[in-house]
């Protein structure tokens, strides 16, 4: 009889940048100042738009919103390390990463407002449709990394998800797939504690989400989902060695979600305040700030105008989206086949005329 | 021309397809080094490649949702499923995702994938193995659903299934998967979807199936001195092909729907709504619909109950024409 230890795995976990805003140099991923601006600048445009949608949907003026407050880290320094080919398989919670990854805004707001519109990519980036169901997305982004690999080409898929969907088969039938396959994806989970009112601890008794992937033979770590280097870092690092063959990774951002699951949701019913002010202090925008201004990449004068610009930029799109012109009522029929089926085509002829 | 039964024609299928289109792959639970558990993929992965005919890990789940990430960014998926009875798993990613690709992403996206599953019963197989949900499928739009019940059907139905531009759900009657043979041939042809066949024509009477019941409505109607019957095999189940059955109807002025799934919601409601909306005043008797019951599939030794017999379409056709 033989009885001994035949595996021993290890989770790392990585952080640049503490939260008064000291980054270790050793850690520290190449980046300008002039890139290191650009990350602070679509932090502080997420965050603009995500309030302005919040009192947007208070005010009627868009449907049910759902916030990416105390995300953004995670969000934009994630698809910070795509290039425009890749694959980007966004969810509910991603708007974030929609607005940096060259999603135009008014289209956001045209989405949320309920206009399937919004959801259209542009033409020079591959912008999958926002996932509505929970974690049915991660399959896509590996079959669509599969794809890469099959035919030849150097894409990666990017997918984001919540802690809350790492409960689910897909999840793992993802996972499973994306190992066996050794496919170029890499799957970004934003564990943010809280799937609407079930907290993290009720969704697995694992210590980490993390560690998941040694299961499917898939690279996995944690980073502080609060510090936009560690998540760049991380993904940048995943990103790479999916371009050169080398697998997926399983990449788990420990984040906050600030606000309440949805414009429908009371988050005070469920979790205390003192917990919410303890995450606030973690913010990833004040961290990046502190950085910043320590490094002399920001002054006042220069916040300032970053904000103005954010503010700027979100009412013009607004508008935008105000302004938009009403959806053409015929094309309720025009996507649901390349050629409407006669049976479709005569419920279109009575709808014409009805 | 080759004679093949319906499996064979499959492989016939699957085989043009990989030689013709190099983006097509076909993948599922034991397809490559096995075959498949029908035989349908025997062959081709030798032929073809580990990359083109791929084994995949079991779920069904997983199959459809890599599926659907293949077929956005350019491969040409055919999924196998490898009984039809295991296609709820996969439901969600069908109903949620493949169907609304399309719509939701305003065409800038497109989902053109074929998935095949052995479907229906009457062989005596393990419970869950054999639903026909034909149904199912056919009410979510954006989905088409094929059921051939012919060799070269088979053939020239999964060709155009797979060089179809949206998602196709396959249903192959496993019953008959070896009952009948027909001449085929060797060369890539298409079947148009949407597209019924009247496979035997009549005067008095018009039967509208599919699937494994073609077979035994023809056997059924074989057995009639008296009655000339018009047995239209519907072929593509979603869009259906309305004009046949109107133009039937029309002529027979009566009309009997067979199909094995259950009745409630079953498919055989739309046809006899459809004529009931296009050629009310063409029929001289009420529709008559020969189904399952609303009941889970018997097992093996009841199943036979359960699904259409000659017995009860003989008996309906009888009601119809007596009234």
């Amino acid at each position: 009889m033989v009885k001994k230890v035949i595996g021993k795995f290890e989770v790392e976990y990585l952080q640049v940048l503490d939260e008064e805003g000291n980054a270790d140099e050793a850690l520290m991923p190449k980046l300008t100042g002039r890139q290191i601006k650009e990350l602070y600048e679509n932090m502080i445009l997420v965050r603009t738009f995500d309030d302005k949608a919040f009192s947007m949907q208070r005010q009627g003026r868009i449907g049910s919103y759902l916030q990416v407050k105390g995300q953004e880290a995670a969000q934009v320094g994630s698809v910070y390390a795509l290039q425009d080919k890749d694959w980007l398989f966004p969810m509910y919670r991603s708007s974030g990463a929609l607005l940096a990854r060259k999603q135009p805004m008014h289209l956001l707001y045209l989405y949320w407002g309920g206009d399937e519109r919004g959801l259209k990519s542009p033409e020079n980036v591959n912008n999958f449709p926002i996932a509505i169901p929970v974690g049915t997305q991660i399959p896509h982004a590996v079959g669509a990394a599969w794809a890469s690999n099959l035919l030849g080409k150097k894409e990666v898929s990017l997918v984001f998800f919540g802690e809350g969907a790492t409960s689910k088969a897909d999840f793992h039938t993802a996972m499973n797939f994306a190992g066996v396959y050794q496919v170029p994806c890499i799957l970004v989970c934003e564990n943010n504690q809280w799937a609407i009112s079930v907290p993290r601890k009720i969704q697995t008794h694992s210590e980490t989400i993390a560690q998941k992937g040694i299961a499917y033979g898939v690279k996995g770590i944690q980073v502080d989902g609060n510090d936009i280097f560690a998540v760049y870092k991380a993904v940048k690092e995943a990103v790479d060695d999916a371009r050169a063959g080398k697998g997926p990774a399983l990449i788990e951002c420990m984040t906050y979600r600030i606000g309440d699951h949805s414009t429908s949701d009371d988050a005070k019913k469920y979790r205390g305040e003192k917990e919410v002010e303890e995450w606030a202090k973690k913010d990833p925008v004040l961290r990046l700030e502190r950085y910043m201004k320590k490094k002399k990449l920001l002054d006042e004068a220069y916040k300032k105008k970053v904000l103005e610009n954010a503010k700027e930029t979100v009412e013009k799109e607004v508008k935008k989206y105000e302004e938009y012109p009403a959806p053409d009522r015929e094309d309720i029929f025009k996507y649901t086949f390349a050629e409407m089926p006669q049976q479709l085509k005569e419920q279109f002829e009575e709808f014409k005329n009805g | 021309m080759v004679s093949m039964n319906n499996v064979e024609a499959v492989r016939s299928a699957l085989d043009q397809a990989l030689k013709s289109d190099k983006s097509v792959v076909v993948l599922g639970e034991d397809v490559g080094v096995n075959g498949g558990v029908f035989r349908a993929t025997d062959g081709l992965q030798k032929k073809y490649g580990k990359d083109r005919v791929i084994d995949t890990p079991l779920s069904e789940e997983g199959i459809v949702g890599m599926a659907i990430g293949l077929a956005v960014t350019g491969v040409k998926p055919v999924a196998e499923i490898q009984f039809s009875g295991f296609l709820p798993a996969a439901f969600d990613q069908i109903f949620s995702h493949a169907a609304r690709i399309r719509s939701r992403s305003r065409g800038r996206f497109t989902c053109p994938m074929v998935i095949r599953a052995p479907a229906g019963g009457g062989i005596r197989a393990l419970e869950l193995h054999c639903e026909m949900p034909e149904a199912l499928f056919a009410h979510i739009p954006g989905i088409k659903v094929v059921c051939p019940s012919t060799p070269y059907d088979t053939k020239g139905l999964l060709l155009a299934a797979i060089k179809d531009p949206d998602p196709v759900i396959f249903l192959e009657p496993m019953r008959i998967y070896r009952a009948v043979k027909q001449d085929v041939p060797e060369k890539e042809y298409t079947i148009p979807l949407g597209k019924a066949n009247v496979i035997k024509e009549g005067t008095d009477i018009t039967i509208i199936t599919w699937g494994s019941m073609v077979k035994y409505t023809l056997d059924a109607v074989a057995g009639l001195d008296d009655v000339d019957a018009e047995v239209i095999d519907l072929r593509t189940i979603y869009p259906f092909d309305t004009e046949a059955i109107i133009k039937s109807v029309g002529k027979t002025g009566r009309a009997v729907v067979v199909h094995e799934a259950p009745k409630t919601s079953g498919f055989g409601a739309e046809i006899v709504a459809t004529i009931n909306e296009k050629a009310l005043d063409s029929l001289d008797a009420p529709v008559l619909r020969v189904t399952g019951y609303d009941t889970a599939l018997p097992f093996a030794r009841l199943e036979m109950q359960f699904i259409p017999s000659k017995e009860r379409i003989i008996k309906a056709i009888n009601e119809v024409m007596d009234y």
